[in-house]
């Protein structure tokens, strides 16, 4: 599946990407699949999301897709199907606080 | 044509000043990473085209940049970095044990011979070594695990490992010091380390004199004179001269010996510099006024340096890591400041000149002479 995530401006830069990415995900699309799959495209965004090694999401970042917020849902949940089909994004979103 | 790149890490951005060996008119560079705090900045002594940069916010975590082009270009390299085994506790601030969590990168500190060795001093306090230029970084656990490590306490800026020197005549003996842990030494490389305490004085901790404990807030050595350390702790200015061992009160007649950086002349080993900030609570100039304080007889004697800098209405703050000297002859000196001023000497402080002016908070200060 071609999954599109919509990452924050800062990961973008990271990334070097100017919009948003697709990643292919293979077999169930979940929230801890579409991560997986970004991580692997994008490397420079390991540890930036999620812990190294815990898989932990960052205390500033949260999870959204077709307007549910799955930032506290396990990371084997079911993203909706409009995202696994690729018609809605999933949404990285980091959090609007701080100076 | 000599000239001086001078690295400023900020809390929102990296900037890169550069001049020729005049050191009169300055090119900013950037902002690099703009939005990121950068804690350090540090440039490779034997490469010093080859830098690293120390990249992070609360939202994204740690980052590492490097540059092999000076800072024209940057990549990402490894950001992981995982404590060695299982890393127990230290203790928090109300005394109760609490378990090491890496938060940030404060400092980095490239090998004085190989462009692809740095040392990395983190928060929660400890050291972490990359050899093959920063795409992967492990721990020297010897330091976490010597014996004292569950002691250890934040100071108020978390418990951060923030000063690494190497000594030019034997790599493999280095000074670190931790806040508020003290300092402490290796000779063997890294694999083991005692704390080098002896001497200091802290009475707002139990034991005023205790092993560990101590709010260590900044070390410089001359590379002339490796066993010669001078410190910048929470109260007190010091000196030892035998590697730590012992260590002396050089306070002398400073307005107050609360401070967070300190530095030594490149080519006169007995004069250094400390920037006197009025404390507890305050950190700010005395008076309003930002004053360098020279010593040229290794302390106890200081005379200020005022000319260039603002003597009224100043209430800045300069930071551990913000002070640098170039070696040129004669020796520049640069400090940026919590209000986003970066000011320059050409003239070892005797004039001044602000060289960047509004620039965000400024974290760290590195100068790089230029050949």
């Amino acid at each position: 599946m071609n999954v599109r995530v919509e990452l924050p401006a800062h990961l973008r830069t990271l990334a070097r990407v100017a919009d948003e990415v697709a990643v292919d995900v293979a077999g169930a699309v979940t929230v801890g699949a579409v991560l997986d799959a970004l991580e692997r495209d994008y490397p420079v965004l390991c540890g930036t999301i999620r812990d190294h090694i815990t898989h932990k999401r960052r205390p500033f970042i949260r999870f959204f897709a077709c307007e549910e917020d799955l930032s506290l849902e396990p990371p084997d949940t079911a993203l909706p199907e409009a995202v696994a089909l690729g018609a809605e994004p999933f949404l990285v979103v980091g959090a609007l606080a701080g100076g | 044509m000599s000239g001086v790149r001078v690295l400023v890490g900020t809390r929102k951005g990296a900037f890169i000043l550069t001049s020729d060996g005049k050191r009169d008119r300055w090119e900013i560079e950037g902002p690099h990473f703009g939005g990121w705090e950068m804690y350090h900045l540090k440039g490779s002594p034997a490469d010093p085209n080859r830098l690293y940069a120390s990249q992070g916010t609360g939202w994204f975590g740690q980052l590492i940049q490097r540059s092999s082009d000076g800072g024209k270009t940057w990549e990402p390299v490894d950001n992981k970095f995982v404590y060695d085994g299982t890393p127990g506790t230290h203790l928090w601030y109300d005394g109760t044990p609490h378990p090491w969590e890496f938060k940030r990168v404060w400092h980095l500190e490239p090998s004085l011979s190989d462009p692809d060795t740095v040392y990395a001093g983190v928060e929660d306090a400890a050291m972490f070594r990359t050899t093959d230029g920063g795409r992967s970084w492990h721990e020297l656990p010897g330091l976490r695990n010597h014996g004292t490590g569950s002691k250890w306490q934040p100071g108020a800026g978390g418990l951060c490992l923030h000063t690494i020197l190497i000594d030019p005549s034997n790599p493999k003996r280095i000074f670190i010091a931790i806040s508020a842990a003290g300092a402490f030494r290796t000779d063997d490389g890294g694999e083991t380390w005692k704390p080098i305490n002896q001497g200091l004085f802290s009475k707002y901790i139990p034991e005023p004199t205790a092993e560990v404990g101590h709010c260590v807030h900044r070390l410089a050595m001359h590379r002339s004179r490796p066993n010669t350390l001078f410190m910048q702790k929470h109260w007190d200015v010091m000196r030892t001269d035998d590697g730590g061992e012992s260590w002396q009160k050089i306070s002398g007649n400073l307005p107050t010996d609360f401070g967070f950086v300190i530095d030594v002349h490149t080519h006169e080993p007995e004069t250094i510099y400390v920037v006197p900030i009025k404390s507890d609570s305050e950190h700010y100039p005395p008076d309003g006024k930002l004053r360098v304080y020279r010593s040229r007889s290794g302390g106890n004697e200081w005379e200020p340096l005022t000319k260039g800098l603002p003597q009224n209405d100043c209430y800045v703050n300069v930071l551990r890591d913000a002070m640098s000297v170039d070696a040129l002859d004669s020796c520049g000196i640069y400090f940026g400041t919590t209000g986003g001023q970066v000011y320059g000497s050409a003239d070892a402080g005797n004039t001044w000149k602000p060289i960047a002016e509004h620039l965000p908070a400024v974290l760290s200060v590195e100068a790089q002479t230029l050949s």
